[in-house]
């Protein structure tokens, strides 16, 4: 079963439908790739996933909550939503007055309300677990692109969502770096997550994504295995 | 001849000058020069006070005596406005040629200034509400209790004395008018002024009487500047010429001021006695050296005032500017309005007029003690613009930030106390020093509602000395003292916390 289907979903921006009808779907333990080039909508389909794009047409159900047409989810959909995805930024945006181990256990103190001491072993074992465990007490303006991100990821896994979205990761990395990212998105889909990845970098996709769906102009104009879009 | 035809249109062009300006000036001073008089018509009648029926004429004794003293030199009167506060440094500019508003001789003005020969004596007598008659007769009456005057006259230096003899608290005042409405509201027990001023404040409240016991004597005198000896002296001719002829009876009778007393002080003058009437009634001036010591206890306990003030004033400041900034960026359409006419009234309205309408304007409603109205009107002006520095910090919180606590699920609430509220903090630290510096400036303004801060125990020690020299290096050094430390902690916080 699929944790994650867009039904025939639209974004509108003023009188611009920048998402047209996109429908695609992702089951856990997949890790699926939104293709496409710069201003396509694969970026706008990640914020509408991740309750920050109100969406004017169709449905988006995850892990059994389902998004309407109408304003931006409230409340305790709002609540349920975030309980079930995270969201790496392309530029991370890592909280900038704290520490990177702050950054990852202050919302599982806060929104789950997991006791500090737990919470921060846990957020240790994370940035353990991304290999930037010796960053955990620097500032956020202190690390590279890649710790960064990293530090990202672990703070989006801290609430434990099934669902995972990345946005343009490959950005900030320099070459010999995607290849350890495309890895540990592999392993974190492996344990059973559903990591969507917005990325223009087709190389990538094809290190690590097990479908891929092409975009271009808010449209999904291809879909299927990587190996068969990316021929 | 190229110089010739300079003369002629030199020439020319002064005569029409000349023609042009008799025009517009009145026609009796096209011969006669003018005397330029100082006054403050704020004081009122009957000393200076301006024409109901033209504001821009003034009457009272003083102004009559400014003519007659003018007619007797010749010249022409004209008035100067002039804050009383103001007068003495002024006449020692020179900026007028004598100034006349009831001004009270005293030693420190003799020493600095040229002073005329008194021409009204007075009495200084305490003020009472009406209940009161039987309990407070005299000063001595009133231990722990309240006495209000204007600051810097013979009536604070024998309060001043009061208050170590008698235990009495003085309260001082800028004007005249509030210490009487003052004590009719019950914010202060009594007032010592002279009788001049003490007959009016009876007249104007009907539950105050003037207890007939005299506390003091003191005598109106003209200012010149130092330099203006020889006038000074024809002046005093003058007014002894008048005081013989009855044209100062006359004045003083047309003002309801005539008594007993103005006969005796003319009779004693007259005699040549014009030492006796100069005879101080207080104490001769101490050295600058001695007055600064004795000055500095209370120029130190001023400034703790200040200090105590200002950060009390900034903490409400910016408790209510959070408030405030926070109902701005998250309130409902109605809370955002009513919060922004609140910002921009504050802003553009003098905080001397917020003070005002405080501490005088609500007093028939809420009778709030003076410090509690100072802390107040700065806390809440400053409040103002505190809102608008976390405001604008808030806003500069980047939308990222912002987009990373909303999808780990922090409520409004959280994103603000968490993320927002702390970042945009550090945007609004240097600024906020700023204002507290400011501030820390701006409690001088104070003084008007009878809290004696720092600036106020300057001028009064200024007033009393005849000097603003010590006193302005003494009061600066003292403000020096309290802000930099203010602006080298600001430093420190802000590197501490400055990381982009």
């Amino acid at each position: 079963m699929s944790t994650l289907v867009l039904n025939s979903v639209k974004v509108h921006r003023g009188p611009r439908e920048v998402i047209q009808d996109v429908s695609l779907s992702a089951a856990s333990g997949e890790l699926l790739a939104i293709m496409g080039a710069s201003g396509s909508g694969k970026t706008t389909i990640l914020r509408a996933l991740a309750g920050l794009e109100p969406i004017a047409g169709g449905t988006i159900d995850i892990d059994g909550i389902q998004l309407k047409a109408g304003g931006l989810p409230r409340g305790a959909l709002l609540r349920d939503l975030h309980r079930r995805v995270g969201i790496v930024f392309q530029f991370h945006h890592l909280f900038a007055h704290m520490t990177a181990l702050h950054n990852v256990w202050l919302a599982p103190v806060h929104v789950l309300r997991r006791p500090r001491a737990e919470a921060e072993r846990a957020a240790r074992a994370l940035l353990e677990m991304l290999g930037v465990a010796e960053r955990a007490d620097s500032m956020p303006h202190e690390l590279s692109g890649g710790e960064a991100q990293r530090v990202a990821i672990a703070r989006a896994l801290a609430v434990e969502p099934p669902v995972l979205l990345m946005d343009e990761p490959t950005a900030s990395l320099d070459p010999a770096r995607r290849g350890d990212l495309a890895a540990t998105l592999r392993e974190l889909a492996a344990q059973g997550r559903t990591v969507v990845v917005a990325t223009h970098d087709a190389e990538f996709a094809r290190a690590c994504a097990h479908r891929v769906v092409m975009v271009e102009g808010g449209r999904v104009i291809r879909e299927g295995r990587t190996s068969d879009v990316l021929e | 001849m190229r110089s010739h035809s300079h003369c002629v249109r030199a020439a020319s062009l002064f005569v029409f000058l000349a023609l042009a300006l008799s025009h517009v000036a009145p026609a009796d001073a096209q011969s006669r020069p003018e005397l330029r008089w100082g006054g403050d018509a704020e004081g009122g009648a009957p000393f200076v006070e301006a024409d109901p029926n033209d504001p821009s004429h003034v009457v009272g004794f003083d102004v009559e005596i400014a003519t007659l003293l003018a007619e007797g030199l010749g010249r022409v009167p004209r008035f100067v406005q002039v804050g009383f506060t103001s007068l003495d440094a002024l006449a020692a500019r020179g900026d007028f040629d004598i100034g006349l508003s009831g001004i009270e001789d005293s030693p420190a003005r003799r020493a600095r200034l040229a002073v005329t020969i008194p021409y009204y004596e007075f009495r200084e007598i305490l003020t009472v509400r009406a209940a009161d008659r039987d309990r407070f007769r005299t000063l001595a009456d009133l231990r722990g209790r309240k006495v209000a005057t204007l600051g810097a006259t013979l009536a604070y230096d024998l309060l001043v004395a009061a208050q170590s003899r008698d235990g009495v608290v003085p309260v001082t005042y800028e004007d005249d008018v509030h210490p009487y409405s003052d004590l009719a509201l019950g914010r202060i027990d009594a007032v010592v002024l002279d009788e001049v001023l003490a007959l009016r404040g009876v007249r104007r409240n009907a539950t105050l009487i003037n207890q007939p016991a005299e506390l003091g004597v003191g005598h109106y005198v003209g200012l010149l500047a130092p330099s203006q000896g020889p006038l000074r002296d024809r002046m005093n001719e003058l007014l002894r010429e008048a005081m013989r002829d009855g044209r100062l009876e006359a004045i003083f009778k047309r003002w309801n001021m005539w008594n007993e007393d103005q006969p005796r002080l003319y009779a004693r003058l007259l005699a040549g006695a014009a030492s006796e009437a100069a005879a101080p009634a207080q104490p001769a001036p101490a050295s600058a050296w001695e007055a600064t010591r004795r000055y500095l206890p209370a120029l130190f306990r001023a400034a703790v005032i200040t200090l105590i003030l200002s950060c009390a004033s900034m903490f409400l400041a910016v408790v209510a500017g959070v408030l405030i900034a926070s109902g701005r960026v998250y309130g409902s359409r109605p809370v955002q309005a009513l919060l922004t006419a609140y910002v921009e009234i504050i802003r553009g309205t003098p905080l001397l007029l917020q003070l005002f309408v405080l501490y005088f304007g609500l007093a028939s409603v809420v009778q709030l003690p003076a410090f509690v109205a100072a802390l107040i009107g700065l806390g809440l002006n400053y409040a103002a613009y505190e809102s608008e520095i976390y405001r604008g910090a808030l806003e500069a919180v980047p939308t990222g930030q912002l987009d990373a606590a909303r999808t780990l699920g922090f409520s409004n609430r959280q994103t603000l106390v968490l993320v927002r509220g702390p970042q945009a903090f550090r945007l609004a630290l240097a600024p906020m020093t700023n204002d507290f510096v400011a501030l820390l400036k701006d409690s001088s303004l104070v003084s008007v509602i009878t809290v004696v801060e720092l600036t106020k125990e300057t001028s009064i020690f200024a007033a009393n000395i005849g000097s603003w020299v010590v006193p302005g290096a003494l009061c600066a050094a003292i403000y020096l003292m309290m802000s930099l430390p203010l602006a080298r902690l600001a430093r420190r916080i802000e590197k501490g916390w400055r990381r982009p």
